[in-house]
């Protein structure tokens, strides 16, 4: 097994008197899609966003490639949440006045890539994501599932290591679901991308190579399961 | 089946007679067993050395017998317990006789459905990659599967959050 491209550690992080996360440890190899699943306040959300930079745990250490991050300035983890991690939420994500090409082609475009650039690798993006047909149309004019799969490519365009995606299926119904699961797994395995994917839905779980379930802050291991 | 560890579940917690196992198996298993049925797995269970008769007692009919479990019972009903059982649509009825037998015997209830939902989500793993590429029929089969796997592990999970309550109740 190759050294995992994130680590946290003993990861322990409270909102006022309550305790969501109480000493959670995981490690995400590179390229595997794994599910972060639990009950509503499970702390599942919590972990993503510790993991991802967004969120310093109180105690315990995120390491990104080996190199400790949770203790980075905040300009050095934002930078790393612009070029190594993409991100897909439930919802309410997009840039509402930008064209669905554009939204696509902004981590680019805020990375310093030219224009010219940054719009060819956006069309190619959202050929891929069978959304090339409704580039030019902002936000408010797509179905959910089109919203979701341009959150996806605009996820996926720089290339990071580590895609997070926090019910990325919530707000679609079971078809459109299973598409953009299809999509979101297929296109990180073919790009050797890793995916945490939180979820409480069992069918989006059931996509990737396994799961993490959370109970009260804490990893359950089951015991007696080979 | 679920009706000879019904029998054993109950006689791990004590000796009994046909009837109280009849009564008892009732409420475990969620519907009713024939009489015939009971005595013809008692008979069973007790040639394959799983219970013994622990004292017949003077009169008539068969429920002057009192059955209690060997140690080789008490280890065949754990290791049933204990064991996920392969995830299949419509399971509940099994699942739920599991549940409330390990909770009367004090056997740790939220293990084994934890073991279980890892079971039912390994089921469901595999129906999934078996729809990338897959036609449309092969497809619409599998979710057929994955529908009904999900339907049960909602079930597990709610049990598993409701368990004390039922603890409760199960073993007044």
């Amino acid at each position: 097994m190759s050294a995992p491209v994130i680590t946290g550690h003993g990861l322990v992080k409270h909102f006022g008197p309550t305790a969501a996360l109480r000493g959670v440890s995981i490690d995400i190899q590179p390229g595997e899609v794994v599910a972060v699943v639990g009950a509503s306040g499970s702390g599942k959300s919590t972990l993503l966003l510790c993991l991802a930079g967004v969120l310093r745990p109180d105690e315990g250490e995120v390491h990104f490639r080996g190199t400790r991050i949770d203790d980075a300035s905040e300009a050095e983890r934002s930078r790393l949440r612009r070029s190594d991690f993409g991100f897909v939420f439930q919802f309410g994500q997009l840039v509402p006045e930008l064209p669905a090409i554009e939204n696509i082609a902004l981590p680019l475009l805020l990375d310093g890539v030219s224009r010219r650039e940054a719009m060819t690798r956006a069309a190619e993006w959202s050929g891929r994501l069978g959304v090339d047909d409704v580039g030019a149309k902002v936000p408010g004019e797509l179905s959910a599932g089109q919203q979701q799969r341009v959150a996806i490519a605009r996820a996926l365009i720089t290339g990071p290591s580590v895609v997070f995606a926090d019910e990325p299926t919530g707000a679609l119904d079971s078809l459109a679901g299973e598409e953009v699961m299809l999509l979101l797994a297929g296109l990180a395995r073919a790009e050797a991308t890793a995916v945490v994917i939180v979820t409480h839905e069992s069918r989006v779980a059931a996509y990737a190579s396994r799961e993490v379930l959370l109970r009260d802050g804490a990893v359950v291991t089951r015991a007696g399961v080979a | 089946m679920s009706v000879p560890y019904a029998l054993l579940g109950i006689l791990e917690r004590g000796p009994a007679h046909g009837y109280e196992l009849k009564q008892e198996s009732d409420a475990v298993l969620g519907s009713p067993v024939q009489f015939g049925q009971i005595y013809s797995t008692l008979g069973r269970l007790e040639k394959a050395g799983r219970i013994r008769l622990a004292a017949e007692e003077p009169g008539l009919g068969p429920d002057r017998k009192r059955y209690e479990i060997t140690a080789d019972g008490v280890e065949e009903f754990r290791r049933w317990l204990a064991e996920p059982v392969a995830p299949e649509p419509r399971l509940q009825a099994t699942l739920f006789t599991k549940t409330v037998l390990a909770l009367q015997s004090g056997l740790p209830a939220d293990e084994y459905l934890d073991a279980q939902r890892a079971a039912h989500l390994g089921r469901m793993r595999e129906l999934t990659a078996r729809k990338v590429d897959a036609d449309i029929s092969t497809a619409l089969l599998a979710d057929y599967a994955l529908f009904h796997l999900e339907a049960d592990l909602r079930w597990i999970d709610q049990t598993r959050a409701r368990l004390e309550t039922l603890r409760q109740e199960v073993t007044r």
